[in-house]
């Protein structure tokens, strides 16, 4: 029990850590840039890693809750004059309540099933942001207003470092939190096995609806983020391409794994940026180096190597 | 006193009649077994019983609730609890999770409580680990606590499926099988622990192919046959019964058995 409570301080430990001093060795603000990026990707794949490693179920809609939580941060402030902070936890709170209306059926389907209802709930999210121009700016997506508060603007590569960097830090914390609870036992419990899970007296329908509801509030505030740091926001933050890739970051990383969710957005975010060297061929490269990570370590990253270096201590 | 009774169970699939008017009751303390050849309903009776499936007729009562038709986890937050024939262990968690798992109804679960761990939380989990440790301990797998379930030996996953369905401190359990696979230490072993459950005074169900494990420990056995009960009555009765082996062996099968 210490140990494992060890781990939890060590892992928050590791990864505040890690944000403090990268800095310390960027040579520029690009750098600065694209860990913003790998850091607000990381916390929607943390949420989604809850829904996904811990109660295994699965969602190819997922982007749909990130491109509610940046349009919420985009058209609260430009059409209704609400802050763009009240904005975010608005889009929060309508991700959270679409994912409990949309969840209580869609949950009930399982494996492949579920698969294609959550796709098919991410296509009508990016449908109705596509169409209603009117609100979303539609295909050219919209500006979006800098976030202010208490009258400080927070602008520049600099302060979205930090401010993702610290939201990651208190995403990682909730779901490190959750893993050996009541409730993340029963997240476990019934992905491997739900006969056994509702014999136990736990009520599957209504811990999958929680996982699903704090997977959607984690992408909702990551697409806020997201919308906020770049002063833009256009329909491909909900499309279908970016549920995959969220998906491929929590399976890369190692389902079931926190610090695995933020390798695997590593990953998928900054190898990209290194493989530019390769030009035209950038993209063969990263498939490469994904069907070659899954081959070699199909748990994902972290739980094999994490596997390999205890097995190398014993 | 009676604590679960079932009574004109009858559930069909496609037409064909897996359980057809069979009923029992069970009192607290006492071991009731079920057998009779393969395909006699047994599994069947014990889904319908813990709420897995629904019957087409009849009822059960659990204390004197009538909770026919009633979902597993309603079920066992009135204290019915069972372990499976074909494990359903939570493979990727350790042993003593598994057992946490089991007292989920004992412990208080609120979804921000357990994401901010509030020391409430932590204090729970210390006393929900100790819980577990305890009937580990009962069930020979203390050593093995903090060891991968999916990667213990079938009779201690046996063994741990008791454990689990224990933790939830039930009026009721149902076992099937529960020495399926099992050497005859390992059966022993759980012939010992079943006894001790029942002189805990909970109702145990049992369902066994170990002709020796039942007849031992049996207070009653109801017998199955194609759906249908057969015959009800303490272990000596149902041994000396002829129709019992004819139903086992067939009817040149029962004249062998008879002469031998």
């Amino acid at each position: 029990m210490l140990a494992r409570l060890g781990s939890r301080y060590g892992t928050l430990f590791i990864v505040a850590a890690i944000i403090a001093l990268l800095p310390l060795i960027f040579p520029s603000s690009y750098y600065l840039r694209v860990a913003s990026l790998v850091w607000v990707s990381a916390f929607a794949a943390i949420g989604l890693n809850v829904l996904m490693g811990q109660a295994g179920q699965v969602s190819l809609g997922h982007a749909g809750f990130f491109g509610i939580g940046g349009y919420a941060a985009a058209i609260g402030p430009a059409h209704f004059g609400v802050p763009s902070w009240a904005a975010i936890l608005i889009g929060a709170a309508l991700s959270a309540l679409l994912a409990y209306f949309v969840g209580r059926p869609i949950l009930r389907l399982k494996g492949h099933y579920l698969a294609i209802g959550t796709l098919g709930f991410g296509f009508l999210v990016a449908l109705v942001i596509t169409t209603e121009s009117r609100w979303t700016g539609g295909p050219d997506g919209m500006t979006v207003t800098k976030l202010t508060l208490f009258g400080w603007r927070a602008s520049g590569s600099e302060t979205w470092y930090w401010i993702s960097g610290i939201m990651l830090v208190i995403g990682t914390w909730f779901a490190l939190n959750l893993a050996e609870t009541p409730t993340g036992r029963a997240f476990r419990a019934l992905h491997d096995s739900e006969i056994a899970a509702r014999v136990a007296g736990i009520d599957v329908a209504r811990f999958k609806l929680q996982a699903f509801v704090i997977a959607a509030v984690y992408a909702s505030l990551a697409g806020s983020m997201l919308a906020l740091m770049n002063g833009f926001i256009n329909p491909d933050q909900a499309g279908f391409l970016h549920s995959i890739e969220l998906v491929t970051m929590v399976v890369l990383g190692g389902l079931g794994s926190v610090i695995g969710s933020i390798v695997g957005a590593a990953v998928l975010v900054a190898l990209p940026q290194v493989l530019t060297v390769f030009q035209e061929y950038e993209h063969l490269m990263l498939g490469a180096v994904i069907i070659v990570t899954m081959i070699f370590m199909r748990d994902g990253i972290v739980p094999t190597l994490s596997r390999r270096f205890a097995g190398a201590r014993e | 006193m009676t604590v679960l009774s079932a009574s004109g169970i009858g559930i069909s699939f496609g037409g064909v009649k897996a359980i057809d008017d069979v009923g029992f009751t069970v009192d607290a303390g006492q071991i009731f077994s079920i057998i009779g050849p393969n395909g006699a309903g047994k599994t069947t009776l014990f889904n319908v019983i813990s709420g897995l499936y629904v019957a087409d007729h009849g009822k059960v009562i659990l204390g004197d609730t009538d909770v026919t038709g009633l979902p597993p986890d309603n079920l066992a937050a009135r204290g019915l609890s069972r372990t499976f024939q074909n494990l359903q262990i939570f493979q990727r968690m350790t042993a003593v999770e598994n057992v946490m798992v089991g007292r989920h109804l004992r412990e208080r679960c609120n979804l921000l409580a357990d994401l901010f761990r509030l020391p409430s939380v932590t204090r729970q989990n210390s006393e929900t680990r100790e819980a577990a440790l305890k009937l580990l301990d009962d069930v020979g797998l203390r050593a093995n606590a903090d060891v991968l379930a999916g990667s213990l030996s079938y009779g201690a996953c046996k063994r741990l499926e008791i454990a689990r369905a224990l933790a939830a401190e039930p009026k009721v359990l149902l076992l099937d099988e529960p020495a399926a696979g099992c050497n005859s230490v390992e059966t022993e072993e759980i012939d010992e622990l079943i006894r001790k459950v029942a002189t805990s005074g909970i109702a145990v169900v049992l369902v066994e192919h170990d002709m020796k494990l039942v007849m031992n420990i049996s207070d009653r056995i109801l017998v199955l046959n194609r759906g249908k009960p057969l015959t009800e009555g303490v272990p000596h009765d149902v041994r000396n019964n002829p129709a019992v082996h004819e139903a086992y062996l067939g009817k040149h099968g029962a004249r062998e058995a008879a002469r031998a």
